[in-house]
């Protein structure tokens, strides 16, 4: 069922579009990242659902009331902002029931509430201090209490957890997504991180220049990338061009590339994407794609070794290998790269 | 990290050899404190004590009378009973003025804070200014043309209800208060930009995202978060206003008589300049005793 619905969204500063003819629809319930690079229009987008932006075009529901014309203080949304934005001359039990007291929920009930609320994000024993005797990840759960206190229709996330340090992120990530699961609370979640947006998000969707180029399952839309785009800023990739014939694609070089996706007629000039990861320094198994290639760097990552390489023609090639051996190849090496053509995927340039 | 070696390095000198550039920090810390407290006993400690002294004296030391020490000039309040009233009068007029000070002041800092559309913030500021560029005394002279009888407010009163008699209030407490705010609201509107710019944009977005309307925001967020900035707009007005003669006398004609122009009259026309001190510095202890009970108050709101 969706519960949000943004519907041929657009947006202009001046001469510069900055959203254009955006439709989309969240899922009661779902999680959705709005990932991007800056600029992309990702805040603009949430901003417009939030309603601190107007669109020129389009209509945005929530629930089923169009909220176009409604105001931020109307929208009965839940935000959280990358500078946590509590209020800092009010008592952290006093910050939570700020929206209550909106509501008309005063006295013991809203003692309650936000008792509740605090224990939810377990500062439980922090009720009586100010913000500023906080950590910055028990403030951002301070900002989480006082979003979900209100029982708002949809959670909207701007960056939250960029302000937060990689092991702090990593602890508030989890209390997030088990808060979110069990309170069933549509949310959106605007990030740049796209490792925060896979591990989180049960639909990515990926913004460039204004437009939404794919929406999709993490999975999906990380193992089948529809875009150059979206290959190369979800995770690593490498791109083969080449032209189509039979059936497979010819590269420059005159290597034949095999691969699952549908390709268009023959002639045509086609991008492949291979990830890093999918392909293997050779075993010479049968039925896959194959390059030789020179070593021009090896990258030692810990758990991962990353290898650069050269084919004779030029062309730049990334591998990512287990490190199961320790460091065995070499800068000058030469190797032979195979993957599955099921790991191949045509992507519009 | 960087901002600490460079104060090192301003204490200790350029790295070189540590050794011999190394100073006491004592000796730092007096070097440092020395231009700013030479300049403070210049220009504010030695003309009160001058003050001071003289008004313990029981003459103006220039004439031929005999100087002998007394403290008769502070016995004025109780000798002269009328200054009680002036006294009096004074407070009500630095009431009044740093009221509406605070509450114009900070509805043009909010505007001003929240201006963001292309050079608005530039042009208010500007607009803000511009009684300070002007001089003092043609300010309140102008006030003089446009509130008196026949001046321009009854003139446009007149373009639109011909038979209608005049509004002029010239020569009474409210042109008095007039002038003031028009003469120190930039004081106001200054300390309190300073303060409302400090607030995260953010702060306000959360407090709309969950429900707030615009005089929430207002009463919750903005006034408690900006109230360093009305406190020193409000010491800032409050102080001249009340220590004021130029307006009173100018736009208070007969009623104009406050403490500011009593103690002016003490200098210029009476030439009793211990009465003079004396009474500024009584003035200058109420002032003080006020600031000392409303800080307590105030200390006590910002704990709760």
């Amino acid at each position: 069922m969706t519960n949000v619905k943004v519907d041929a969204v657009a947006k202009t500063y001046g001469s510069t579009k900055v959203l254009t003819d955006i439709s989309t629809d969240f899922v009661e319930g779902s999680f959705t990242s709005l990932l991007g690079p800056s600029g992309s229009g990702k805040t603009t987008l949430l901003r417009i659902i939030a309603g601190f932006i107007k669109p020129d075009e389009g209509v945005v529901t929530i629930g089923n009331n169009d909220v176009t014309n409604v105001p931020v203080w109307g929208r009965n949304i839940g935000m959280m902002f990358q500078s946590y934005a509590l209020f800092p001359h009010m008592t952290i039990a006093q910050n939570v029931a700020f929206g209550l007291e909106r509501r008309g929920i005063k006295g013991a009930a809203a003692r309650k509430e936000v008792d509740r609320a605090l224990e939810m994000v377990r500062l439980s024993g922090f009720a009586d201090r100010m913000p500023k005797q906080l950590s910055g990840g028990q403030q951002q759960r301070v900002a989480l209490a006082r979003a979900m206190v209100i029982k708002p229709s949809v959670l909207l996330l701007d960056e939250p957890l960029s302000a937060l340090d990689r092991r702090l992120r990593q602890e508030m990530q989890v209390e997030l997504l088990r808060i979110q699961r069990e309170s069933g609370l549509t949310t959106i979640f605007v990030t740049h991180d796209q490792e925060e947006a896979l591990t989180l998000s049960d639909t990515v969707a990926i913004l460039d220049k204004g437009r939404i180029v794919q929406t999709g399952k993490p999975a999906a839309v990380y193992e089948r990338p529809t875009t150059r785009f979206a290959a190369e800023f979800l995770g690593d990739s490498n791109f083969l061009e080449g032209k189509v014939e039979g059936g497979a694609v010819r590269l420059a070089s005159g290597t034949v590339v095999r691969t699952a996706s549908m390709l268009p007629a023959n002639g045509t000039d086609v991008t492949l994407a291979v990830r890093p990861e999918k392909m293997m320094i050779s075993a010479g198994e049968p039925g896959t794609n194959r390059l030789d290639a020179r070593i021009t760097t090896v990258i030692y990552a810990g758990p991962v070794l990353s290898y650069l390489l050269e084919t004779p023609d030029g062309m730049s090639v990334k591998l990512f290998a287990q490190n199961k051996d320790g460091v065995v190849l070499k800068q000058g090496d030469t190797i032979s790269l195979d993957w599955s053509p099921e790991h191949t995927i045509a992507v519009a340039s | 990290m960087r901002s600490d070696s460079l104060l090192n390095e301003a204490v200790r000198g350029p790295s070189g050899p540590r050794k011999h550039r190394m100073l006491p920090s004592w000796v730092a810390t007096t070097a440092l404190l020395l231009p700013t407290y030479a300049w403070l006993t210049l220009a504010v400690l030695l003309p009160l004590l001058t003050m001071l002294v003289f008004s313990f004296m029981s003459a103006t030391p220039m004439g031929k009378a005999p100087i002998t020490f007394t403290l008769k000039h502070y016995r004025a309040f109780i000798d002269q009973p009328y200054l009680l009233n002036i006294g009096w009068t004074s407070l009500v007029i630095g009431f009044w003025t740093t009221l509406l000070c605070a509450i114009f002041g900070f509805l043009a800092a909010v505007a001003l804070a929240r201006a963001t559309v292309g050079r608005m913030r530039e042009t208010l500021l500007i607009l803000i200014l511009l009684p300070f560029w002007t001089n003092g005394l043609v300010r309140v002279f102008s006030w003089t043309m446009v509130l008196r009888e026949n001046g321009f407010l009854d003139n446009v009163l007149h373009m639109f209800f011909a038979d209608a008699g005049s509004i002029s209030f010239l020569y009474s407490r409210y042109a008095i208060v007039l002038g003031l705010v028009h003469g120190y609201l930039p004081y106001m509107i200054l300390t309190c930009y300073i303060a409302l710019v400090t607030i995260d944009d953010a702060i306000i977005e959360a407090a709309a995202s969950l429900g707030a309307r615009w005089w929430t925001i207002l009463f919750r967020i903005l006034i408690p978060m900006a109230t360093p900035g009305l406190i020193s707009g409000a010491v800032l007005t409050f102080v001249p206003v009340i220590g004021s003669f130029m307006e009173p006398r100018i736009l208070g004609g007969k009623v104009g008589v406050t403490m500011g122009t009593v103690i002016e009259d003490q200098f210029t026309q009476a030439f009793n300049w211990p009465l003079g001190a004396a009474l500024s510095f009584t003035l200058l202890a109420v002032v003080l005793a006020i600031f000392a009970t409303f800080s307590g108050v105030l200390r006590r709101g910002a704990a709760a």
